[in-house]
């Protein structure tokens, strides 16, 4: 019955995705002000309908009803609770249901959180929106629905996969979606300025907080994503090039890329045509993300279960996207006009590099990613691109970018002098490179490039600080930091978060030692300091598992640090062996156990020891860049309601409808 | 030239410049790092080349899996299948959970002296998969075998 319910409710969801991307949009152009405001109350039962189809999901997960196929599929009545709510996205049909619902979240997000905007652009953005919406209501009941019947119902189902019972990945997808789903808003801006023809500093306005927060929780999900990896997969990486994680980080690339041009377009009107595309090309991206993990062309961990009729599917919804989106461009890009000027000196210049090169990188890994697929499609035979051409491609581009972030924030818009800012940048060049090339003398051995990248990350800290001080440097510093917008702590923050990544990359990928080694009870092993002595295994028992539980004490100069407990778990339904780290996890280092296989029948153990500096750091950056996001993003200038733009020429007025 | 034009062109100047970089970079790199595909019918036949560094795929022959116990370093020995030839493989470290005789995996390496030497395993995370690379291979050389019995 709850089944029922679900399907019902995801139909009729549907249905109002019809009327969304039509009626508004309809009474847009015609000036039907009846149909325009039909897109607020529309976008809210969307997102009523399609909780409740969620909702009932769960509910068949927590009742362990067996007869929905979905469910039998991914859940167990053994499973804990946590990974029956998480084990909803566990599976294709279920994660796709989620992407839609976050979908009909951020429609609805738009219809409440839009008081200053015209309520002819508000329409025209939520049925934009709502047309999204219908093409994945339309995949998900054609392709994947999650509430299909099984028959004969089965007794017990056959488990979530054991790798996705983990917290760590039971948060990354919902992260992951937020963002690949929030670049629609920004994307639906734009096709909603290319109707009406106006490309305003207030169109760019509107767009700014949701790209940033999109963007934030990509930024978390791809994170989370990587964290899940390195304790997870067990063997110690934390970014593996794998085209699922490439899928992830091109959206990633180019809406870094839109942010600072949609910055440019707001402040200065310049780049329009530029960030229009930028819009649709992150969103896209986002689609072709999907389609890559969905159609099952890839190979991949992440792969779901293939059907080559999903993959039709989004492949044509991804052609009337682009294609549809594009030529809407072609037709409207003659309006687009930007009268502005600037120097080589200047922001709006800084921004342009920063675009270029991070439209470079996406392509890069663009070419990566699909140049194996093509390939294979021509029958050229199989092959696959390594890592190494992308660490390549991003050491060489990546610093340059990163170095031209400290000085391009210090730039003034429109004109600036060399010599205004040559102080601060040539006192952060001494700094950053004493302290980065000395830095690796600390460490067992020198490395040059160790060097060259912690120079690399202090110079844009330590430039994005000076930016902060000259900011209030005249007297009353407190009161400065004070009126400092939000909008610019952002800024800061966000690059200091790139600054610490970097760090953390470059310390992990130089100074981790990794050891594969066979060990007997009592045996020690030492790595950089750090003795691991293997205490022997035991069996333990887990509430949908059995378990091989070894122990290591670690002592460092003759002191106990911990005992790490890595397991080598057997899973009771899908009996696929796991292997779960044990991570001692600190500022400055990870200490990092996992159980390989038994050796002369379970004597020894073929063992894993890693020792993993500053890794913590990589997250830790991340995270930061994401509160930047999350500062700039709640800039009070984007609560502004009711803003005196130029925009409201059409019949309609928006003060009174702005109330509702 | 109005400094308008002069900007318009600086700007498309920047860009034709960046993307050929791009393009260039991303081309040289592709070439110095791309791994190809070869199943052990393909290698017999001589068509994978020494000293170069490939993929190989296919099931692990059952019975073939050998460590050496006795030594402290983890080297292991197994053979590789696609039904219709067999290659053998050697590789130090630490297998995947999911590698198992009879089971579909991947290995990147090269060819010594008839050896394949790998220095990665891949085995997928889920038992009944079957990674699409050995899947074709395992297929291209049944139906190599249909065509002799015919």
């Amino acid at each position: 019955m709850i089944a029922e319910i679900g399907q019902f409710s995801l139909i009729l969801a549907l249905v109002f995705s019809t009327l969304l991307a039509t009626l508004p949009l309809i009474g847009s152009l015609r000036g039907i002000d009846n149909l325009l405001l039909l897109a607020k109350p529309a976008a809210r039962a969307l997102f009523l309908l399609t909780l409740i189809s969620y909702v009932c999901l769960t509910l068949s997960f927590l009742n362990n009803d067996f007869s929905v196929a979905y469910v039998a599929n991914t859940s167990n009545s053994y499973l804990p609770l946590i990974y029956k709510i998480s084990g909803v996205w566990g599976g294709h049909e279920g994660s796709l249901l989620l992407w839609t619902l976050i979908l009909a979240t951020w429609t609805m997000a738009v219809s409440f959180f839009s008081k200053g905007i015209p309520e002819i652009m508000v329409a025209r953005v939520l049925s934009v929106m709502g047309m999204i919406g219908f093409g994945f209501l339309l995949f998900t009941l054609l392709t994947s629905n999650p509430f299909d019947r099984l028959f004969p119902v089965p007794l017990e189902g056959r488990d979530l996969n054991p790798l996705l019972q983990d917290v760590g990945l039971a948060i990354h997808p919902p992260m992951l979606y937020i963002g690949y789903v929030g670049f629609s808003v920004a994307f639906a801006f734009s096709v909603a300025a290319m109707i009406s023809g106006r490309f305003d500093a207030a169109w760019a306005r509107w767009s700014r907080p949701w790209t940033n927060i999109a963007w934030l929780f990509l930024t978390i999900g791809i994170a989370l994503g990587s964290w899940w990896a390195y304790y997870e997969l067990g063997w110690g990486g934390w970014w593996f090039w794998d085209p699922v994680e490439n899928a992830s980080f091109m959206p990633w690339l180019i809406g870094t890329a839109l942010i600072h041009s949609l910055a440019a377009t707001e402040k200065r009107g310049v780049f329009k045509a530029w960030t229009v595309l930028l819009s649709v090309f992150a969103f896209s991206l986002s689609l072709l993300g999907t389609f890559l993990v969905r159609s099952g062309v890839l190979t991949s961990v992440h792969a779901f279960a293939t059907d080559p009729a999903r993959g039709l599917f989004i492949l044509i919804f991804l052609t009337i996207v682009v294609g549809g989106s594009l030529t809407l461009f072609a037709w409207r890009a003659p309006k687009i006009v930007s009268r502005v000027h600037f120097n080589v000196v200047s922001r709006e210049m800084a921004i342009l590099l920063n675009n270029i090169f991070l439209g470079i990188l996406c392509f890069a890994v663009l070419i990566g990613t699909l140049y194996p697929l093509v390939i294979d499609a021509l029958g050229m035979g199989k092959i696959s691109v390594g890592p190494p051409y992308f660490d390549f491609i991003f050491m060489v581009i990546g610093i340059p970018l990163t170095a031209m972030i400290g000085v391009g924030t210090l730039i003034r818009w429109k004109n600036d002098r060399i010599d205004r800012i040559s102080t601060p940048v040539m006192v952060a060049v001494a700094l950053s490179l004493g302290i980065g090339f000395s830095s690796p003398l600390l460490m067992g051995h020198y490395s040059l490039g160790a060097g060259v990248g912690i120079a690399t990350g202090l110079f844009v800290i330590v430039l994005n600080l000076a930016n902060l001080m000259a900011r209030t440097s005249k007297g009353k510093r407190l009161r400065g930091l004070k009126s400092t917008p939000r909008s610019f702590y952002g800024m800061v923050v966000a690059h200091i978060g790139i600054g610490v990544f970097i760090i953390g990359v470059t310390m992990t990928n130089t100074y981790s030692v990794e050891k594969d080694i066979r060990m007997i009870p009592r045996d020690i092993h030492n790595i950089n300091g750090y003795e691991f002595s293997f205490q022997g295994v035991t069996t333990v028992k887990g509430p949908n598992y059995q378990a091989i539980q070894g122990h290591f004490d670690v002592t460092k100069e003759e002191k106990k640090l911990t005992t790490l407990r890595p397991e080598k778990r057997t899973y009771l339904v899908q009996q696929n062996p796991m292997t779960e780290a044990a991570i001692d996890a600190g500022f400055t280092r990870d200490l990092y156990v996992a159980l390989g296989e038994p050796l002369e029948e379970a004597k020894a153990w073929a063992v894993r020891v890693y020792f993993k500096p500053f890794i913590r750091w990589i997250w830790l950056g991340a995270l930061i860049m994401a509160l930047g996001g999350g500062l700039a993003a709640s800039d009070k200038r984007y609560r502004r309601t009711r803003q005196s733009t130029n925009t409201s020429s059409s019949t309609i007025d928006s003060t009174p409808l702005s109330a509702s | 030239m109005t400094p308008k034009r002069k900007q318009r062109l600086m700007l498309v100047g920047l860009l034709v410049a960046g993307v050929s970089m791009a393009v260039g970079l991303a081309l040289t790199a592709l070439n110095k790092n791309i791994n190809l595909f070869f199943s052990p019918s393909q290698i017999l036949a001589g068509e994978a080349p020494e000293n170069t560094h490939f993929k190989i795929g296919g099931m692990v022959v059952t019975g073939s899996v050998k460590r050496n116990d006795t030594d402290s370093d983890l080297d292991v020995r197994f053979s590789l299948t696609d039904t219709a030839e067999t290659v053998e493989v050697s590789y130090t470290g630490i297998l995947p959970d999911l590698f198992r005789e009879g089971q579909g995996i991947v290995a990147t390496g090269s060819m010594k002296q008839g050896v394949f030497i790998a220095d990665q395993v891949l085995a997928k995370h889920d038992e009944t998969y079957m990674p699409p690379e050995v899947a074709d291979a395992l297929k291209a050389a049944n139906e190599k075998k249909d065509g002799e019995t015919n």
